[in-house]
């Protein structure tokens, strides 16, 4: 039964790994852009929520309502200062460049906040679950997270199938000389699915702070498990990643319940199981995020 | 193709134009390089232990960074994952170490290795690229450190101590680790050099130019990448096993830390990608800047990136690419220059700058 709770656990864990790889696969998706610095900015949205709670009073669990609206603002506006510049120069440049981004955020939060651990407090929360039985116990927060992604993965897919703006992101992304032929503004829409990116980055963050301590070099975990729930998954394709996140998750949690310092070592070797035996990922999709 | 017998550039070309590797006379070159490998070999002679201790850390980031320039400037491969070879040269130094091997006769041993374990490794990440090459590199590094990290023999996660130092006069000690440094250095950057003018080269900026058309050509694009990928690697591990004889400690956090990749990465993107003299002048700033800013913590970090990314975008030739545009200076000619047989000796008129000379092209996009 420890086993099935590990199992369960893993699941409601791949939700927040596919809220994660949300971000990676829409700035990938639309404007070939591979965001290192994505791991990074979650940390930056937990701790500020971390600033917002104290000063603010709100319930933690609402935080999103001012973290989310700062991050839509900072992806359009970095789009369209800085990705886009860098994406003017080619691909080789945007790598540096977020690369670039990455270090200068982990080091400037570790100069505001020293490398000691913080949490966002969402008080009796964190203790509150559903006891299924004896074994198996599912907590209301992994829950939330879990409904929380599925929801913003059918909020996405909805988003860029129907409405004229994903309709916009979705031809741009296919060809964008053919797109600007049309009287699309492809930079204004690149600036759009940035923030759409950075949103559920926020999100990923916020959620990631509400699960786990966080420290100012926490940003690399968020990244590397992004990446790796895409590639699992499948590269573009939404509901891939969600499968990919699931997998990584049962992976971490069945690795951590042989021993806990395998959780990590276990999601490595299954990604780098995959990239050897179905490079293409489990699902390949052709959506465009 | 088949029938025709190999003829070299020089032999191609002979009818109608003269061709030298440079400008000058190669033996200038030469010169100044062999000058300042022994004036710098003689430096324990002259100086105090703390200069050549700090010495060290400026070889160990220069090969560090002449091995990410040769992956990313030349072969198109952006790793943010190089630590893992940092970390694994370390180790092999520790793990000789505990058979009685002597710390600097581990040093070449760590090197081979990890040249060795990068042929798996680029099996694996090289089925993948660009950005997600890039990320690849990076759980490869993080895969390593957690392997590692669970053998109590080497450690585990506090690490351990590198045996085979006890009983030396420490000056001497200090004065050894300086000397395999430097030899570490001047092999890396000669290998990088030797590399660049070989047949390799010329695929490399082949492939730098236009990626497709090379393949189209018939050349053994993968194979050429690899190649370099496998350099890099076996660079990597010399540079942390010369980390691992400096500090005489190896700690899994620190030798697989990802601040080696942004070092060595700030340090190229600084001083010029593409070109060997690039990351000597980078190395040069950031080891300037590390040391004037040291005492206010992570700031040379922050400010370091904040240069890396306004180079990258507004200059990106770097430093070098700043100095070499004004005073055609080049220490390390692997291009070639076209003199004409006939009429003015005036090689700017007829020199294509670009496509001759992979030294001062355009970063790979």
């Amino acid at each position: 039964m420890t086993w099935v709770n590990a199992v369960v656990q893993g699941i409601l864990l791949g939700g927040l790994f596919a809220l994660f790889a949300c971000g990676l696969s829409l700035l990938f998706g639309t404007m070939r852009v591979i965001n290192l610095a994505h791991g990074d900015l979650a940390v930056v949205a937990a701790f500020l929520a971390v600033e917002i709670v104290p000063t603010t009073h709100l319930p933690a669990i609402l935080s999103f309502l001012i973290v989310l609206p700062i991050f839509l603002g900072l992806g359009y506006v970095g789009q369209r200062t800085l990705i886009q510049t860098a994406l003017d120069r080619g691909a080789f440049t945007v790598l540096l460049v977020t690369f670039g981004l990455s270090v200068v955020i982990e080091n400037v939060l570790l100069e505001l906040y020293s490398a000691n651990s913080h949490s966002i407090d969402i008080g009796s929360l964190v203790s509150k679950s559903i006891h299924v039985n004896a074994q198996i116990s599912i907590a209301y927060l992994s829950l939330g997270i879990f409904v929380v992604a599925v929801i913003v993965l059918l909020g996405l897919q909805y988003f860029l199938s129907r409405s004229t703006m994903g309709r916009q992101i979705r031809a741009v992304a296919d060809d964008q000389d053919a797109a600007q032929l049309v009287g699309i503004d492809y930079r204004h829409v690149f600036g759009v699915a940035a923030a759409i990116a950075f949103a559920t980055v926020a999100l990923a963050g916020l959620a990631f702070g509400m699960y786990s301590s966080f420290a100012p070099s926490s940003g690399q975990g968020p990244l590397i498990y992004a990446f790796e729930a895409v590639v699992i998954g499948g590269l573009g394709s939404l509901w891939g990643t969600l499968v990919g996140g699931i997998i990584l998750g049962v992976a971490q949690a069945v690795g951590g319940q042989i021993d806990p310092s395998l959780q990590i070592l276990a999601g490595n070797l299954v990604f780098l199981a995959v990239i050897a035996l179905r490079p293409e990922g489990i699902f390949k999709g052709r959506v465009a995020a | 193709m088949s029938v025709a017998p190999e003829r070299t550039i020089e032999e191609a070309a002979s009818a109608h134009v003269r061709v030298t590797r440079s400008r000058r006379p190669v033996r200038w070159s030469i010169a100044v390089v062999v000058v300042a490998i022994v004036a710098l070999a003689a430096l324990p002679y002259v100086v105090y232990t703390g200069t050549t201790d700090t010495l060290v850390n400026f070889f160990i980031l220069l090969t560090m960074a002449s091995m990410w320039n040769l992956l990313a400037g030349y072969a198109g491969l952006v790793s943010v994952g190089q630590q893992a070879f940092i970390g694994l040269g370390a180790y092999i130094v520790l793990l000789l170490g505990l058979h009685s091997v002597n710390p600097f006769a581990a040093v070449p041993l760590a090197a081979v290795g990890c040249g060795i374990l990068a042929l798996p490794i680029s099996l694996l990440v090289m089925r993948l690229r660009g950005g997600y090459f890039a990320i690849a590199t990076w759980v490869v590094a993080d895969t390593c450190e957690q392997l590692v990290a669970r053998s109590q023999t080497l450690g585990g996660g506090t690490g351990a101590g590198v045996a085979g130092f006890q009983g030396v006069d420490p000056t001497l000690l200090s004065a050894n680790t300086y000397w395999v440094a430097l030899a570490v250095t001047v092999v890396a950057l000669a290998s990088v050099y030797l590399v660049l003018r070989s047949r390799l080269g010329l695929v490399l900026t082949a492939v730098r130019d236009n990626e497709i058309g090379a393949r189209s050509l018939g050349t053994r694009v993968t194979r050429a990448k690899r190649i370099v990928y496998l350099v890099a690697g076996a660079g990597c591990g010399a540079a942390g096993a010369l980390l691992a004889v400096s500090q005489r400690f190896v700690q899994p956090g620190s030798v697989f830390s990802v601040q080696w990749s942004a070092e060595m990465i700030f340090v190229t993107v600084i001083g010029g990608i593409g070109t060997i003299e690039g990351p000597i002048v980078g190395a040069a700033v950031f080891f300037i800047l590390q040391q004037t800013l040291s005492q206010y913590g992570a700031w040379y970090l922050i400010i370091l990136g904040v240069v890396a990314i306004a180079v990258a975008i507004w200059t990106p030739r770097g430093l070098w690419g700043l100095v070499s545009r004004r005073v055609h200076v080049r220490l390390f000619p692997v291009g070639y220059w076209l003199w004409p047989r006939s009429g003015r000796n005036d090689a700017r008129t007829t020199a294509p700058e670009r496509s001759g000379d992979p030294a001062s092209g355009e970063v790979p996009g």
